[in-house]
């Protein structure tokens, strides 16, 4: 993307240095508004929408690094990409400025060519954020796209306890045979968008989803009261639509679908893994696994849902629970307690 | 050293437009003396924050048209701080009066 026509805002009391920014940025392809100190950029930033900040530091009213305090703590500003243009000296300043977020740290006078790349690769990024928040805003609920927001996609791990579920359709191959692909399609957009409503609806996340199949995590990342409670809740919701889907599915004379789902509960290693650039919330651990294996189960137990010894301590005795008893698992060196909630 | 280093004068030319760079040149000799003014000001009042902007400011102007003599004087005084007697300042405003000659004359050809 050369010529990208961003919206930029150049903030520099001293005139000569904004004109000359500001005249360099246009011949580049970009649309520039000026200001003549940090007070006057700030007041702008919250009036219109810009792409871009190219700051310089020293300025009256407020300085650069004042403006850089604000953004940081402003949710709709802190990802404003923000190139600082200075001709302050010491490495110190650069860093400081990199501290307080800004991306990017030009010497003036600015070369041309060494902008250009800068502003590209700045406004990349920023592309690149936009989109892994459109991304976490459609496959999270909004509690967890503020949760990342908050935490800027601070990668790596911790250990938390949390409640796993594990979803899929059964027989789907038999099913794709049946039917031709845009149906298939269209079968499992219908499906997914439910099972989100589900899942959501009770607090819960869906963080991967797999041809025909889907994990959602119940108290990770932001902590769930009950997140036992909430999944096996969950579950009933996603069988009672997959019920409607049913009925409408018959009247037009298509096969009906079938549901499994595996939950277990315990401690799991959470966090965002992937890059800065594109990030997914996962969980790893016995826990997961476990999950996993209790919804392969479900074809054989003849049961839809199936939880852990965990998960159906953690319900306690208002939720009637069949055991099914000690249950050998792939995997599993011991036997493992098998449970079916009686859901509908 | 020459008033003004034509490398970076002409690279300057070259990416912004010759028509813009004599714009530009306006609006520094009507900025220049200002800053240069409040240099002495900041001085007189032993303001020593004022003093290294206006001098930061200068340096940064002087570099982006290639007066290099003139913005390694005015960054001496923004790294010297008030330290500078008015000899220094005499020296400033003298060197200034060549840039503006040699960037008028440059403007006009």
């Amino acid at each position: 993307m050369a010529e990208s026509g961003a919206r930029l805002l150049v903030a520099d009391d001293n005139k000569v240095n904004r004109l000359l920014l500001a005249r360099s940025l246009e011949l580049q392809g970009h649309r520039v508004a000026m200001a003549e100190n940090g007070l006057v950029a700030l007041q702008m930033l919250r009036d219109e929408r810009f792409d871009l900040l190219l700051l310089d530091m020293e300025m009256p009213e407020m300085t650069g690094f004042e403006v850089l305090e604000h953004l940081v703590v402003d949710l709709q500003l802190r990802d404003l990409p923000v190139i600082v243009t200075s001709s302050l000296e010491g490495v110190a300043h650069v860093a400081r400025c990199i501290e307080l977020g800004a991306d990017d740290y030009l010497p003036k006078p600015v070369n041309p060519v060494l902008l250009r790349a800068r502003i590209n690769s700045s406004l990349e990024k920023k592309r690149l954020r936009d989109q892994q928040k459109e991304l976490v805003r459609r496959f999270a609920t909004a509690e967890v796209a503020h949760d990342l927001e908050q935490s800027g996609f601070a990668l790596g791990g911790r250990r938390v306890t949390a409640t796993v579920m594990f979803s899929d359709i059964r027989n789907f191959t038999s099913m794709v045979e049946a039917h031709g692909p845009e149906e298939t399609i269209e079968l499992l957009n219908t499906w997914y968008t439910l099972m989100f409503d589900a899942i959501s609806g009770r607090g819960g996340v869906v963080n991967q989803m797999i041809g025909d199949g889907l994990m959602a995590v119940f108290g990770a990342p932001l902590p769930l009261a009950a997140p036992a409670a909430a999944a096996v809740r969950a579950a009933g919701d996603m069988l009672e639509m997959i019920e409607l889907l049913n009925v409408e599915r018959a009247a037009q004379r298509r096969p009906e679908l079938a549901i499994g789902i595996g939950i277990a509960s315990g401690e799991v290693i959470a966090g965002y893994t992937g890059t800065q650039a594109r990030a997914t919330y996962t969980c790893v651990g016995d826990t997961v696994n476990l999950a996993a294996r209790l919804e392969a189960h479900t074809k054989v137990a003849q049961r839809a849902v199936l939880v852990d010894q965990a998960t159906r301590d953690a319900l306690g005795e208002a939720t009637a629970v069949d055991a099914l008893g000690a249950v050998a698992l792939k995997g599993k060196a011991a036997p493992v307690a098998v449970f079916a909630p009686r859901l509908r | 050293m020459p008033v003004i280093d034509l490398a970076t004068f002409s690279e300057l030319q070259g990416s912004a437009g010759a028509e813009f760079v004599a714009e530009l040149i306006g609006t520094f000799l009507e900025e220049a003396p200002l800053m240069l003014a409040e240099l002495r000001a900041a001085q007189a009042a032993a303001s020593a924050e004022r003093f290294r902007r206006a001098a930061h400011s200068l340096k940064s102007n002087a570099n982006t048209f290639g007066a290099l003599r003139f913005g390694a004087m005015a960054r001496e005084l923004e790294l010297g701080g008030l330290v500078a007697d008015g000899a220094a300042l005499d020296r400033l405003d003298a060197e200034y009066a060549a840039v503006a000659a040699r960037l008028r004359s440059l403007r006009g050809g």
